[in-house]
Order: structure tokens, then C-alpha cells, then sequence
């Protein structure tokens, strides 16, 4: 499941000079280096006086960092003014659920096709997987009609659960994988005692799964947080509903040079992945690894 | 658990778990029906201070309203409380009903109460729409031949596969390969871990945000102003004209491209890391001992030994550059001959309404992604994954 990761520090530089020892740490500063930059011009710009924006280029700052007038006024402005505080509540009102929702039923779903018995199993789980093939393309145009005419278009719980559906077969895929490598005298014998499946899954499998459902948990809320398309689609730009990713895209479109609103705004939308991601990487990265390769 | 012998007893505990039930569902309808009400918000706190006898903040609300940014937590709060806590009481409400059935019955529905959320959500997500835009694609706005023929000789059509090709082609090699040199190089520096976090950073930044970020890295201002942007900030102080990279054809695709790539490299060298760290140590020493060079090796021991894991990545990042749109959708719109599949179906489907053709686009992506599916499960297969 998990890849054996040697941790050691600085591989053995068995014959390699100094020079290319030299030659490789340069190598990768420099690509380090031209990875943040566009990532540090936002975030610095975010944090200048829209004159001093529009004026001059942000790496100016760098040669004279306290001569500059730093303000959070930017931000003041695109939270209150531009609907970003509303979006941000709503990005957290579609992402929560959206996250939680599908590990639920993916969890009970995975506990059931590996440890009941019941006709259909295994063809019932070999076409969830199989759908993973499908894009999310392929199913929009049947469910906004569909959404329509139930009035589902426009609402939390209809973005609940498309997230979900998209989210299903990759989510018990997984946790499949998971649950069901658990040991199986542990089970029996909660069996035994006179457990239900029921108090099997919440005291025991749950608890031994949070690995994996902590994996596919940042999975899903980068997903869900990071969404444009679905979020367009089902839940619209209305501001009582609109996401993070939709609102900075209106305004890209309306408010395309004033960057000092841009800058602030793109940040806004990124801040809580980022701290999710930072704080949570060992389970990402593991994750990344129990998904997509084996070791 | 239902041990009991008088049937009594057994009836009144189906009757109170199904009773259960039935409140569960209509307290989670309320809770839905309060996020749909914009005064929802206000009532429950206006409720909740004349239920703890508050006259003071009660009156204040009456007068002035509560406050947009107060409202709009409580909606919150209550959103992902009923979302939340909704799909954990549904399922203990189902599970405590089946409880109560007698273990005959019991032993046939609980898988059923167990799978069937996610199968029922699974079939009307994925597994109908499938079918029904298969269907939509061959009947609607002209039907069948119409629509495919349209994909396949419209000017602009024409165009936006060309540039799906040419995203695929560059974006894929260009973060499989970046991501592997990078992987390769950083295996021999100290303070790898923070090396690595800055190229993997991109990949928690929505293409929404990245849009955005260089969109300001790009921007272009005429000559002879102050430019603002990055790259053309470079260009001017090295002496060139500014370049509009957003509107220069074939440029401007390219320019695309390198947001993909930005955002997909940290993924292939996370994976294609742990590969490396993962070839046998003795394998490396025999080659050494053999004589063989560091870029021998690379060649000969670490590329066979991380093939498994190169495709991986490399179909991995194919599929999710084949549904490329928001990077398109944000920049250029899919102006100056830059759209792509994804961004087209958008169109038809939202702007113009075609239903038909934009079914048809679909249909393209999901024949495109069967051989890449078809290789990567190969792939996993000879790895032993999910057997």
C-alpha cells in the first residue's frame, strides 16, 4: 500500500566532485527560486498601496523593503466591498459537507463490499471503479437539466451532493483498498462478542481507517475548495451562493487591472488550502502515494 | 438487538426506529429549507434570544436587522451542521431501524442500507448522465452526424483540438520531465524536504489562483509605460519591446501550458521521488562498482526501475490536462485561438446552449481517456496494485 521511504539525509555523494555537487544545489535553488516567484509577486503585491501597484513592478520593493508603505487595506476592500467574505463563508459551506458527506457513505460502502456478504458484490464494485474512467464532462449537460427541473440548481445541499457523486468512486476505491487489508480476526471477534456491523464500523474500522480517510479527506477538500467548473455549473454566481474560485473569477472580469483587488483576492482564495496543505502534508503525500503507486 | 420474544415489545421498536427516521429526515428538511430562506438566519437568532428571554439584543435585531457578515456565519453554522451531522444521523436512524427488523431480515438489508446511499448517488451522477449524454449527443441540435461532424470540420473546433493536443504533448512531458530531473537532483542536496515543498506548493492552488498569479506574471502594458508584470518587467530592463503574451498566436497557448505545468510538476516529483528513494541502494552500488557514471545510471538502473511509477504520473497528468479549463476560462476565454475541449463544451453547453454538440464534446474526452485508463490499469496491474 505505502511506499518504503528511505529518509536518509543527502544520498551518498559517491564520487561527485565538489563541482557538481556545486553545479546540482544551484540547479535546484534555481528552480526552487523560479517556482515561488509568481506565487511571492502576489502575495507581496497583495500587501502595497494600489498606486505603488500600478506604478511600479513589485520586485522594486525588494531593493528598498522599509521605505515601502505596506497596508491591509486590499484586503478591507475585496472582503468587504467585493463579496469575498461571502464567498469565503460559502467556500466553506459547499467544501465542509462536500468533504464529509462522501467519505461517510464511501466508508459504509467500502466496509460493505469487503466484509459483507450479499448478491451483486463484486459486479456492483467493479462498475463503481469502472466509472472513475468517466469524466466529469460526460455528465453535465443530463444533470443541470435534471437540476433544473427538480430546483436543485442554485442550492448547498445539490452542490453537496454532485460533489459527492463525483467524489464516490475514487473514494471507495481507496478506501476499499484500506478496509479491507484490515485484520480479520479483529472483526470476528467483534463479531463474537455480539457486535452488529453497525458498531463494528463506528468503534473499530473507523477508528483504524483514519489514515486513509485522513488521505482522501485533503484529497477531496482541495478538490471541492479548488472546483471552478462544478461549482459554475450547479451553484451559479449569485452572491447569497457563489464560491471563492467563482467570485475572484467575476472579478478577473470586471475589475481585470486593478490588481491591488486581484492580488488580495486571489490570496483570499488560497489561504486555507494552504494551511491545509502545509499542516497536513504527511497524509497528502502519503496519500498521493497509496493512490497512485504501489512501492 | 431485538432478543426480545414478545412481539410486542419488537413491534413498538420497529415503530420507534422508523419514527426516528421519518424525524430525522424532516428536521434535515428544515434545516435545508432555512438555508434557502434569506431571513432564515435572522429568525434563528431572533428565536434563540427570545427563548433565553434576551429582550435586549431581540429588540436591537427587530430594529436594525442582523448584521450581513453575523447572518451569513449562522447560515454557515447551520449548513455544516446539517450537512455534517445530516449524513451521520441518516445512516444511525437507518442502521437502528434495521436493528429492529428481526436477523433474518436483518442480514439481507444491512448491506443494502450500508451501500445503497452510494450507489444510488454513484447511478445518478455518473452512471445515467454517462448513458444520457451518450444519447443527447446523437439526437439533439441535428443529431448524430450533425454534431460529430461539427466537432470534427468546424474552423474554430479544429482549432481547440489542435491546442488540446499540443497541451497534452508539452504539458505532460513538460511536468514529467521537470519533475523528474527535479526529483533526481534534489535526492542529493541537504534540506530536501524544503526544497521540495516550495515546487510542490502550486499543487494546493486552484487553476482559478494560478490563473490569477499569472495572469500578473504576463501582463503587458504598451510600450514605453512601466510594466508591472513580471516577464515584461525582465524584457524592458534587458532592453526589449514588451510582449502581449496573452494575445500573441501561437504564443499565447504555450504560455497556458507553463501555468499547467507549473501547478502538475510538484505531483509527478512527489511520486517519482519516492520511487527513486525506493531503488534498491545495493543496485546502485554494483553499478558504481561496475564503473558505471552517474548519467549510466540514471539511464540504466533508475529509469527501468521507475517505470512503473513514470506512467503512473504521466497518465495521471494526461487525463487531468485533457479536461483543462479553468486555466482557459480565467485567462483568455478561449479568445486569440487558445480554447480547448473543455472550455468549448462549457460554451456550447451554458452560453449557447447546443446540448448536442456540447454532449458531443463529452463524448470525445471520455473516448480519449479509455486508452490512457486502459494502460494505467495495466500498469498497476504488473505492480499488483488493486487485485
Amino acid at each position: 500500500m505505502t511506499v518504503e521511504v528511505r529518509h536518509e539525509t543527502a544520498a551518498p555523494a559517491v564520487g561527485m566532485s565538489l563541482a557538481s555537487r556545486t553545479l546540482i544545489r544551484v540547479a535546484v535553488v534555481t528552480i526552487a527560486v523560479l517556482w515561488s516567484l509568481p506565487t511571492a509577486g502576489l502575495l507581496i503585491s497583495s500587501f502595497r498601496t494600489p498606486n505603488d501597484i500600478a506604478t511600479s513592478g513589485w520586485w522594486t520593493v525588494l531593493r528598498h523593503p522599509f521605505e515601502t508603505t505596506w497596508t491591509l487595506a486590499n484586503y478591507q476592500e475585496v472582503l468587504a466591498a467585493n463579496g469575498m467574505f461571502d464567498a469565503f463563508m460559502n467556500s466553506l459551506i459547499v467544501t465542509i459537507p462536500a468533504t464529509v458527506i462522501p467519505i461517510t457513505l464511501a466508508a459504509f460502502a467500502a466496509y460493505a463490499f469487503a466484509w459483507m456478504e450479499f448478491p451483486g458484490r463484486r459486479l456492483l464494485f467493479a462498475l463503481v471503479v469502472g466509472l472513475l474512467v468517466v469524466p466529469l464532462q460526460m455528465t453535465l449537460v443530463p444533470l443541470l437539466q435534471a437540476y433544473n427541473d427538480l430546483g436543485l440548481t442554485g442550492t448547498f445541499l445539490g452542490i453537496w451532493l454532485a460533489h459527492t457523486g463525483f467524489g464516490l468512486p475514487l473514494a471507495i476505491y481507496l478506501l476499499y483498498n484500506f478496509i479491507a487489508q484490515l485484520p480479520r480476526d479483529i472483526l470476528e471477534s467483534a463479531a463474537i462478542d455480539g457486535a452488529s456491523h453497525f458498531t463494528a464500523f463506528t468503534r473499530l474500522v473507523i477508528p483504524l481507517s483514519l489514515p486513509a480517510l485522513a488521505a482522501f479527506a485533503i484529497f477531496q477538500f482541495l478538490w471541492v475548495w479548488n472546483d471552478l467548473l462544478v461549482a459554475l455549473i450547479f451553484l451559479g454566481t449569485d452572491s447569497q451562493v457563489a464560491v471563492l474560485t467563482a467570485r475572484l473569477n467575476e472579478l478577473v472580469g470586471s475589475r481585470g487591472q486593478d490588481w491591488y483587488l486581484l492580488t488580495a483576492g486571489a490570496f483570499v482564495t488560497m489561504v486555507v488550502p494552504l494551511v491545509v496543505f502545509l499542516s497536513l502534508q504527511r497524509f497528502f503525500v502519503r496519500g498521493l502515494l497509496s493512490g497512485s503507486v504501489k512501492g | 438487538m431485538a432478543t426480545t420474544s414478545r412481539p410486542a415489545t419488537a413491534i413498538r421498536g420497529l415503530f420507534g426506529a422508523a419514527l426516528g427516521l421519518a424525524a430525522t429526515v424532516a428536521i434535515l428538511w428544515a434545516g435545508l429549507g432555512m438555508l434557502r430562506d434569506e431571513d432564515g438566519p435572522e429568525r434563528l437568532v431572533l428565536g434563540f434570544y427570545t427563548l433565553v428571554g434576551a429582550s435586549g439584543p431581540a429588540e436591537a435585531i427587530r430594529t436594525y436587522g442582523l448584521h450581513p457578515m453575523a447572518a451569513k456565519t449562522v447560515t454557515a453554522v447551520v449548513a455544516i451542521v446539517v450537512g455534517v451531522g445530516g449524513v451521520w444521523a441518516l445512516f444511525t436512524a437507518a442502521n437502528l431501524l434495521t436493528d429492529r427488523l428481526g436477523p433474518r431480515f436483518e442480514r439481507l438489508v444491512r448491506p443494502w442500507v450500508f451501500t445503497g446511499p452510494a450507489l444510488a448517488l454513484v447511478a445518478f451522477y455518473l452512471l445515467f448522465p454517462t448513458l444520457r449524454t451518450i444519447l443527447i449527443s446523437a439526437t439533439e441540435d441535428g443529431g448524430l452526424v450533425a454534431n460529430y461532424a461539427f466537432v470534427f470540420t468546424d474552423r474554430d473546433m479544429l482549432i481547440a483540438l489542435r491546442n488540446n493536443a499540443l497541451w497534452l504533448i508539452f504539458g505532460t512531458s513538460g511536468s514529467v520531465l521537470i519533475g523528474l530531473a527535479f526529483a533526481t537532483l534534489v535526492d542529493r542536496v541537504r534540506r530536501e524536504a524544503l526544497a521540495k515543498t516550495f515546487i510542490f506548493l502550486p499543487l494546493s492552488i486552484s487553476m482559478v489562483g494560478a490563473a490569477v498569479i499569472w495572469r500578473f506574471v504576463y501582463y503587458w502594458r504598451p510600450p514605453g509605460e512601466e510594466q508591472i508584470g513580471l516577464l515584461n518587467g525582465l524584457l524592458s530592463a534587458l532592453g526589449y519591446e514588451p510582449v502581449a503574451f496573452f494575445q500573441s498566436v501561437p504564443l499565447n497557448t504555450f504560455a497556458l501550458i507553463v501555468i499547467m505545468v507549473w501547478l502538475q510538476t510538484g505531483f509527478a516529483m512527489v511520486v517519482l521521488s519516492a520511487a527513486i528513494k525506493a531503488v534498491p541502494q545495493t543496485m546502485l552500488e554494483a553499478a558504481r562498482i561496475d564503473g558505471a557514471g552517474e548519467l549510466q545510471i540514471f539511464r540504466s538502473v533508475i529509469i527501468p526501475s521507475i517505470r512503473g511509477s513514470l506512467i503512473t504520473v504521466g497518465t495521471t497528468i494526461f487525463i487531468a490536462i485533457l479536461k483543462v479549463f479553468d486555466i482557459v476560462f480565467v485567462t483568455t476565454g478561449g479568445k486569440f485561438q487558445t480554447d480547448v475541449v473543455a472550455n468549448r463544451m462549457f460554451k456550447e453547453m451554458i452560453r449557447f446552449r447546443n446540448d448536442g454538440r456540447a454532449s458531443a464534446l463529452a463524448v470525445i474526452l471520455l473516448v480519449a481517456v479509455i486508452p490512457i485508463m486502459v494502460v494505467n490499469v495495466r500498469n498497476l496491474r504488473r505492480q499488483g496494485v488493486g487485485s
